[in-house]
């Protein structure tokens, strides 16, 4: 767990009151069980064969585990489908987001011009309008880009990219920020004497050094790009096939004839991406979010 | 007083000023266009379709637009349903907002205080909280609540509580509100779990040692110590939670079924949705969303300056 339980020069140095922490210990892990307890529910079910999902005293174990409510989803909804289109969208919300955002991002913090502190100011106010606040308007303009130019390509998936930067720029470039601030100007000033163009400078040089800070932005717009559900149920409209997996999933979810074997299911399919991604970045995120706080 | 002069800025190199301008508009063009069309021209858009009778016809150029003016806020502000769902909201976000400040944050305390195995269990459940979906979190937790197939009555009847077996928790709108916000809660404290812990981290061993040389209790040296040192921290925690929390769509939407019976428990958000596209009142769905935006800028506007003195932010 890298960065997060890293041990600290702390411990050695404190006073230790062994009891004291015991019981904090004990809470602890406590928490961590409630915490996770949903999260095993979800997986347990989606495990559990047919006739103990559905019954009146769900037991918190199962000694049958069962592939079936898998089975249901991957074979009835074309869950696939909607996984990868998900899968899309997002990974083109968070390779735009990165390369446009950072480009910003440098020239608000390296470059002198006129109208910066307006700029930042600008763009401190964008991350707090509600872009969910923007449905209406955002439909109308995607159906009229649609409309006025079906040769450019922008399809309905397409336009949940565009949406989705609209949310994520704004926090991507305030982020950067202070990662790019952090970087010392002798740096550049040496890529300058070395015959560096300032592009160079900035794609070769700057880019890997502002790593961590790439990596809080990216688990970020993942996300947020990967849970939509408003934009996907109001922009998704004409062909089926285009759906995401947040409304894919509403497939099996009546109010009153619930699969749930299934639904827990497709949940669970659904997280994995997002875990897979978390592993991998966790080590960096947490300085990435402080840095970010720092800059 | 009189004499005093104005501060002259730094000569800077003209040349330097020019060439760094042209290239900050190559760097800045891209977002710039994007942020440009999609959030500065639907801003526009919103306010201007908000003061017009905009419906389906409207919206398909098969009736002229008729501009009414204030009409749209005016029929909203006399709606008294508008009103509950606006109690309703600032009720249901202001519950997550402390929920997720207050849990997030006696977590991260305890988190600094406990050794590696402990810490990294509670990181790891916190990251699985983190990393669900919004819609797959939201079935889950319907599904350990649901009324006849799920764990919690089944606990609950199970240790004496027998009126509790085949409760609807989703029925009531105080049980329908809890239960959100209790799955919004659960997955949007890690956030400040990560956020607090981060900025416990970076306060200077020798602060600690020296108050607790001085006599200082763990309570007392976190209240007095440890808090204040991460304000900044905290007040990015809450503006972040107060921004989300206050447009919470998935949930609501999911775990009451669109907004409960009889719209017992709309937001804002959910609200402005149905006008807008089930109830095709386009300028009405436009106000509503006006009136959100509004709000929610002038709440984090607000206490962003109320804090701005005491922290290193801007």
């Amino acid at each position: 767990m890298g960065v997060i339980t890293a041990k600290s020069p702390a411990v050695k140095g404190r006073r230790v009151k062994r009891p004291g922490r015991l019981v904090a210990e004990i809470v602890t892990v406590v928490v961590a069980g409630m915490v996770a307890f949903p999260l095993y529910w979800m997986v347990l079910s989606a495990f559990k064969p047919a006739g103990e999902i559905q019954i009146a005293n769900p037991k918190p174990w199962t000694l049958a585990p069962s592939l079936d409510s898998f089975q249901r989803v991957l074979t009835v909804s074309g869950f696939g489908r909607f996984f990868v289109n998900s899968l899309v969208v997002a990974l083109a919300v968070v390779v735009l987001s990165l390369l446009l955002s950072f480009l910003s991002a440098v020239a608000l913090t390296r470059f002198r011009f006129r109208g910066r502190t307006v700029l930042l100011v600008m763009i401190l106010v964008a991350q707090m309008v509600p872009v969910e606040a923007l449905t209406i308007p955002l439909f109308f303009l995607m159906r009229q880009i649609g409309a006025v130019a079906p040769a450019f390509g922008l399809n309905e998936l397409g336009s949940l990219v565009l949406v989705h930067l609209a949310f994520s720029l704004p926090f991507a470039i305030w982020m950067l920020r202070g990662f790019v601030a952090a970087v010392p100007v002798e740096l550049e000033e040496a890529a300058k004497l070395d015959g560096a163009s300032r592009m160079r400078f900035t794609w070769q040089i700057l880019f890997p050094l502002v790593a961590p800070g790439l990596l809080a932005v990216s688990v970020l717009a993942f996300i947020h790009a990967w849970n939509d559900f408003l934009f996907a149920k109001t922009f998704i409209i004409s062909k089926t096939e285009n759906q995401t997996l947040p409304q894919a999933i509403l497939v099996f979810f009546k109010p009153e004839d619930t699969d749930w074997g299934a639904v827990m299911a497709s949940s669970t399919l659904m997280t994995i991406p997002v875990l897979v991604f978390f592993v991998l970045v966790q080590r960096r995120l947490v300085a990435g979010m402080s840095g970010a706080v720092k800059g | 007083m009189v004499t005093q002069q104005l501060p002259v800025s730094a000569p800077a190199p003209v040349a330097r000023r020019g060439r760094d301008g042209r290239a900050a508009l190559i760097y800045l063009l891209p977002a710039g266009f994007l942020l440009a069309a999609l959030l500065a021209y639907p801003i526009y858009q919103l306010v201007l379709i908000s003061f017009y009778d905009y419906g389906q016809p409207q919206a398909a150029g098969a009736a002229p637009l008729v501009f009414l003016g204030f009409d749209n806020y005016a029929a909203l502000l006399q709606d008294v349903q508008f009103w509950t769902v606006l109690a309703k909201t600032v009720g249901f976000a202001a519950a997550c907002v402390i929920g997720s400040l207050v849990v997030g944050t006696a977590l991260a305390v305890l988190a600094s205080r406990v050794r590696a195995v402990a810490r990294t269990l509670l990181f790891l459940a916190a990251l699985g909280a983190w990393s669900t979906p919004a819609i797959a979190g939201s079935y889950v937790w319907l599904f350990l609540f649901d009324t006849d197939f799920g764990l919690v009555n089944e606990a609950l009847s199970g240790i004496g509580f027998t009126g509790m077996a085949h409760h609807s928790w989703t029925f009531g709108t105080f049980g329908a509100f809890g239960l959100v916000a209790a799955e919004v809660i659960w997955c949007s404290f890690p956030f400040v779990l990560v956020t607090m812990y981060a900025g416990i981290k970076a306060i200077p061993e020798e602060v600690l040692e020296a108050a607790s040389l001085d006599g200082a209790s763990t309570w007392r040296s976190t209240w007095t110590v440890v808090l204040p040192m991460v304000r900044p921290l905290l007040m990015i925690a809450t503006i972040q939670s107060i921004i989300w929390d206050f447009k919470v769509f998935t949930q609501i939407y999911v775990m009451t079924n669109g907004g409960g019976v009889a719209g017992r428990n709309l937001v804002l958000n959910v609200y402005a949705y149905q006008q807008a596209f089930a109830g095709q009142e386009y300028g009405l769905g436009s106000a509503i969303g006006v009136v959100m935006t509004l709000l929610l800028l002038s709440i984090t506007g607000l206490y962003v300056r109320s804090q701005r003195r005491s922290t290193a932010w801007v």
